[in-house]
């Protein structure tokens, strides 16, 4: 994301801060580093006059972390920065939260599609889907206390890529895969590059409002499993997660709740109101689970490819502040 | 020269300029199956088409009439009476619509189908699709396909023989709302034969409680052929007869539409297929050939 935006002229300057370091080159982002529950951010945008905050933080994988920690980063984490940006005096103009469609779950009385107006038919009943909704909850407050700032709530569906590692990818590039036998659901995927470009595409034309986002189509999840080449385990219909959990403890497949409820009875989200804003997708869902796929394949064969970047705090400060390095215009 | 300069629109500076679209090549792989954005798969729907023939041909000797009343293109909502313990009436309907006008048409369904493990899979493939509004109207407007409904949902099949060709009420008459909504007409469906394919002897309303399922029948079938009457239907002969569609004069895409208007429209295709029914059956001479 900050790489996209450092190449637009128009951005004076890109502040990113998370927990781990940047793994990716940066020319011009600042980076800070930041608890998990970002308590340092009113200051920072005291200190640095923001006008765009880009909440891309909060977990939507249940199985990276504990459930208090989820709580703490997602619900807290957002408290502090919403927070920050409604300061009084705050110079926050604008404000995106990178959502997932698990906020509409997934339940047998689902429709087809699900509108950005639908509400889920069913309680959402895992923690990541009700630390979901809870922040939504918060960021509707706030876009209503705050007319003057712009909000975005982005729901993103599965994403799928080359890089990105989810409960779904991991299943998908090992030898088996889960299944709930006698269901095959149809699920959607968003490519991690059409992520980022419609993070962009929403900061970049201070889009506001509540969007889907999606690739085109849906796909069977025994499909994909096919295209991924990897064998469906079947785990009875019934009892599934107490037949399930022996098998996520021997590492052999990772099955969260979220992930349960979505081999049943799948999800579909209709894009059509972020299409109409102008952005669509470049990737359809099935071209989202090629890419990931290639991807994997050419991992397999050259083995996981050492990171061609580590941040060091010292000898980015260096390049970047040091009256030694010479500065040349990229284009001469 | 001139000709150019009028045929390019002058851009008013007040206007505002969309942006301009970026053009990118969708990436879209290939892929293995036909299963269309609903579960629906034609290759399924013509193995199953090519198993069902001959049922619908010999088993049951399907007679239509009035089918010419269908549209061969374009939007429209199918209403039909329902029947049977295992409603054998649907299958009919669909293959019968299929092979004669050579269109999809997607059957919706209580959500109950599509818990039931391997059922609501092969439910889905076959053209089934849970019956929320919002998938009605997508089909019957943005797709403009043909949907099958049974307004009777579950009341119907899980009535006793005692009460045969006897509707019931017609839900809330959610099927009109989504017409007039989707601005396409209703065409009722009278189907005679289907209550005796495999009829109800009684129910046991305790084993689905505890099943949680809507009803459990005992079916003459059950009796006769204990556990292969789950499956064997009665050699009944079917014959339906398509109503004259529907309209209404209302305009599309409303949120809402008058409840009581709704009802009396409802009751009044209840009414008229009701009507047919029974004209049908003065007709009938034998359940087993018509």
């Amino acid at each position: 994301m900050a790489q996209a935006l450092e190449s637009d002229p128009d951005v004076e300057m890109i502040l990113g801060m998370g927990t781990s370091e940047p793994s990716v080159p940066l020319e011009r982002a600042e980076f800070v580093r930041a608890d998990q529950t970002y308590s340092i951010l009113s200051r920072i945008v005291r200190a640095t006059q923001v006008d765009t905050i880009v909440h891309t933080f909060l977990v939507v994988d249940s199985t990276r972390v504990p459930g208090r920690t989820l709580h703490e980063i997602n619900v807290i984490g957002t408290m502090n920065l919403l927070a920050a940006a409604g300061q009084s005096g705050s110079p926050v103009r604008q404000v995106v939260v990178k959502s997932s469609t698990l906020v509409y779950g997934s339940a047998s009385t689902d429709p087809t599609w699900f509108r950005e107006e639908m509400t889920r038919t069913s309680p959402a009943r895992t923690r990541v889907e009700r630390t979901l909704i809870e922040v939504e909850g918060f960021v509707r407050d706030f876009a209503e206390d705050n007319p003057a700032t712009v909000v975005t709530v982005l729901r993103f569906a599965n994403v799928l890529g080359t890089d990105i590692i989810t409960p779904i990818s991991t299943n998908l590039s090992r030898p088996l895969c889960p299944q709930v036998a006698g269901f095959d659901p149809l699920v959607q995927f968003v490519e991690e590059d059409d992520v980022v470009r419609c993070l962009e595409h929403v900061t970049r034309h201070r889009v506001p409002g509540l969007y889907n986002v999606a690739g085109e189509g849906r796909v069977p999840w025994a499909e994909v499993a096919e295209i991924c080449g990897t064998r469906l385990l079947p785990l009875p219909p019934v009892a599934t997660r107490q037949f399930a959990a022996p098998l996520v403890r021997a590492g052999i497949i990772e099955f969260p709740p979220e992930l349960e409820s979505l081999l049943r009875y799948g999800r579909g989200v209709d894009t059509s109101r972020l299409s109409r804003s102008g952005f669509t997708t470049r990737y359809t869902s099935l071209g989202a689970v090629e890419s990931f796929i290639r991807a994997t394949r050419l991992r397999r064969s050259i083995g996981k490819t050492p990171p061609s970047y580590t941040y060091e705090q010292d000898i980015e400060q260096f390049f970047r502040h040091s009256s030694a390095v010479v500065n040349t215009p990229v284009d001469g | 020269m001139s000709v150019g300069e009028e045929a390019t629109p002058r851009i008013q500076r007040t206007a505002l300029v969309p942006l301009p679209r970026v053009e990118t090549t969708a990436i879209s792989g290939t892929r293995l199956s036909d299963v269309d954005e609903w579960g629906r798969s034609e290759h399924m729907r013509e193995i199953v088409r090519r198993f069902y023939a001959p049922i619908y041909k010999h088993w049951f000797r399907v007679e239509w009439d009035g089918l010419e009343k269908i549209p061969r293109a374009g939007g429209a909502l199918l209403v039909a009476n329902h029947a049977a313990a295992i409603p054998s009436d649907a299958p009919v309907i669909m293959h019968g619509i299929e092979e004669e006008l050579g269109r999809p048409l997607y059957g919706l369904a209580d959500f109950f189908f599509r818990t039931i493990p391997w059922v609501g899979t092969t439910w889905s493939r076959v053209g089934g699709v849970p019956a929320h509004p919002d998938n009605a109207l997508r089909i019957l407007r943005d797709q403009g396909q043909l949907a099958l409904v049974f307004p009777e949902g579950t009341k119907g099949p899980s009535k006793t023989y005692a009460d045969r060709y006897r509707l019931r009420r017609f839900g809330r008459g959610g099927f009109v709302e989504i017409a007039m909504r989707a601005g396409v007409p209703v065409i009722p469906i009278a189907v005679v034969g289907a209550e005796e394919s495999m009829p109800i002897l009684m129910r046991l309303p305790n084993l689905a409680k505890a099943l949680g399922v809507p009803y459990v029948p005992v079916t003459a079938n059950m009796l006769l052929f204990g556990p292969l009457g789950l499956a064997l239907y009665f050699p009944t002969k079917f014959k339906l007869r398509v109503l004259d569609p529907v309209t209404f004069d209302v305009p599309p895409g409303q949120e809402r539409y008058s409840k009581s208007r709704i009802m009396e429209e409802a009751e009044n295709i209840r009414m008229s297929l009701q009507e047919t029914l029974y004209d049908m059956l003065r007709d009938r001479r034998s359940v087993w050939f018509g």
